[in-house]
């Protein structure tokens, strides 16, 4: 691993401070350790805010919402009393990310933030668009695991559980930084390729990611994924559903670079609270219908068919088969 | 940077690099060779240890993670030789090469202190992220419900008793 500068922030001044002079942040290092190791990010910074003991807190808000802090790890998040039944997408997502040890460090933030797991991109033998160089390997080499969706050249899928039930569930992503609390849109949080090659988020390296603001958690929801192992294995398709008392959210994971916001399916399905079989495969073909496989990947858009079907369905509290 | 932990009840004050990972000063450093270096990418399980009584991955933390920490390996399970999950492991023959097992049992060793008379889909649940290729995990998950058992005390005892 290439040496770098370690530096310990004591409280969050500490931590805006080593941002604004460009380190890093490293949370549970679950991500950072392995492309440090691999030289994929070769950063010579990194601030640890590990200290930061009121960004892993995860409550109530009075009025029925959520905030969750941004260190707080996902077996923190899975464990929240009563999760399941207050937000069962979000219970479903959390404690189905990989492993129990990678589960009790990964946090939150760290999990929005998260580098796609393009092979390519994760081997710093392969100099690809995202690196900053002039061409995509996905094209001509291994690309089952790669976008089923339109996006620019760079073909990655957004590697995180999590984001699709927040943006699904309109969560807000609150930062801290040089001007003070921001707050994105989760929906607006993440973009495609065609727009930024390099980076996933529109977060600007100055910011610190504080905590996941929930003012309303949908009235129903739901969160499945569809892997080949069912361990620490990466989803293949998934799909978050949320009925928020008005209208569905639905949201496809880990299918395109950024969470995949179901449009026409959405729309499709305005007026209706409650689904029967028909209407769920219907919204899901709507789902799907603009999907632009690659070489090895039409596989997928069935299974992200399934994904959205099953979810709505789980969501109205039917077993889907 | 100096860092201090304490790994299997010894405290240890250390001068590492930044980019030491703590596999590497557990092993290297240290020569507690339990933990292994399987996958070095978070997949296998094989570099599992419990760091304040949580698994954890030690190939993907920093030794500077790790600092003021609570760090524990399979070494400090059998002091007074193996323990009742160990013996347990034993009697069911339940590992063949053996690189998982340390990784497994500390696995089960957390589940066991969270919950003592774990159900085996907590069991299944608990161990998911060790994997074993020799065994299937079949005898994994009935030795560690043989010890999970509310009965196991009468088995103890019989084991003592021969001895
Ligand atoms: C075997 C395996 C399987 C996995 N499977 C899944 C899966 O199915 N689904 C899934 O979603 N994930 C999966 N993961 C990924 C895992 O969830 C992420 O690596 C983890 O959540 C990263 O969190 P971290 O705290 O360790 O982040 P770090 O590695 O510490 O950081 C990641 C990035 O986020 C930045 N960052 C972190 N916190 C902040 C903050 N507060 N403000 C600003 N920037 C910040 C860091 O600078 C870095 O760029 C898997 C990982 C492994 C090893
Ligand atoms: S999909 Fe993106 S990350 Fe992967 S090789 Fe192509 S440009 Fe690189």
């Amino acid at each position: 691993m290439k040496p770098f500068d370690y530096a310990i922030a004591e409280n969050r001044a500490g931590a805006l401070a080593a941002l604004q002079q460009g380190y890093r942040v490293l949370a549970g290092g679950v991500d950072l350790a392995d492309l440090l190791k691999e030289g994929v990010e070769p950063h010579d910074r990194l601030v640890s805010i590990d200290a930061l003991d009121d960004l892993r807190a995860i409550e109530r808000t009075e009025d029925g919402g959520l905030r969750l802090g941004a260190l707080a790890t996902l077996a923190g998040i899975a464990a929240f009393p009563d999760l399941p039944r207050l937000f069962p997408a979000l219970a479903e997502a959390a404690s189905n990310t990989a492993s129990p040890e990678v589960r009790a460090r990964a946090t939150l933030a760290g999990n929005l933030l998260q580098r796609p797991r393009c092979w390519y991109y994760r081997s710093a033998d392969f100099p690809c668009l995202k690196k900053g160089g002039s061409q995509c390997y996905a094209w001509a080499g291994e690309n089952a695991p790669h976008s089923i969706f339109p996006s620019g050249a760079c073909r990655i899928v957004h590697p995180s559980s999590l984001a699709p039930v927040l943006v699904a569930a309109g969560a807000e992503i609150v930062t801290d930084g040089p001007d003070g609390e921001r707050r994105y849109r989760a929906g607006e949080f993440f973009v495609n390729t065609d727009r930024d090659p390099i980076n996933e988020t529109v977060l600007p390296q100055n910011e610190l990611v504080v905590r996941v603001d929930l003012d309303e958690l949908p009235a129903r929801s739901a969160y499945i994924e569809l892997k080949e192992r069912q361990v620490y294995d990466w989803p293949l398709a998934s799909c978050a559903a949320a009925w928020d008392g008005s209208k569905w959210h639905i949201v496809l994971g880990h299918v395109a670079p950024l969470p995949w916001r179901a449009v026409a399916a959405e729309e499709l399905l305005q007026g209706h609270a409650d689904l029967d079989e028909a209407l769920a495969e219907r919204a899901a073909e709507a789902a799907v219908s603009d999907a632009q496989p690659m070489s090895q990947n039409a596989f997928r858009v069935r299974w992200a068919r399934a994904a959205v079907r099953r979810a709505l369905l789980k969501a109205c509290g039917k077993e889907p088969v | 940077m100096k860092i201090q932990f304490t790994l299997n009840g010894t405290p240890h004050d250390l001068e590492v690099e930044p980019s030491d990972l703590l596999i590497d000063v557990v092993r290297d450093r240290l020569g507690i060779k339990s933990p292994k270096r399987g996958c070095g990418k978070g997949d296998c399980g094989a570099c599992t240890v419990l760091m304040n009584g949580r698994s954890i991955r030690s190939c993907l933390v920093l030794a500077a993670e790790a600092d003021g920490q609570d760090l524990a390996t399979v070494e400090s399970l059998s002091a007074n030789g193996p323990n009742d999950l160990q013996q347990a492991l034993i009697r069911r023959n339940a590992f063949q090469c053996g690189y998982c097992a340390p990784g497994v049992i500390l696995a089960a060793t957390e589940l066991l202190a969270r919950q003592p008379h774990p159900s085996e889909e907590e069991i299944r649940e608990a161990i998911a992220g060790n994997l074993c290729r020799c065994t299937g995990y079949e005898a994994i998950i009935d030795a560690v419900r043989d010890v999970a058992k509310p009965t196991r005390k009468p088995a103890r005892a019989r084991k003592g008793a021969k001895r």
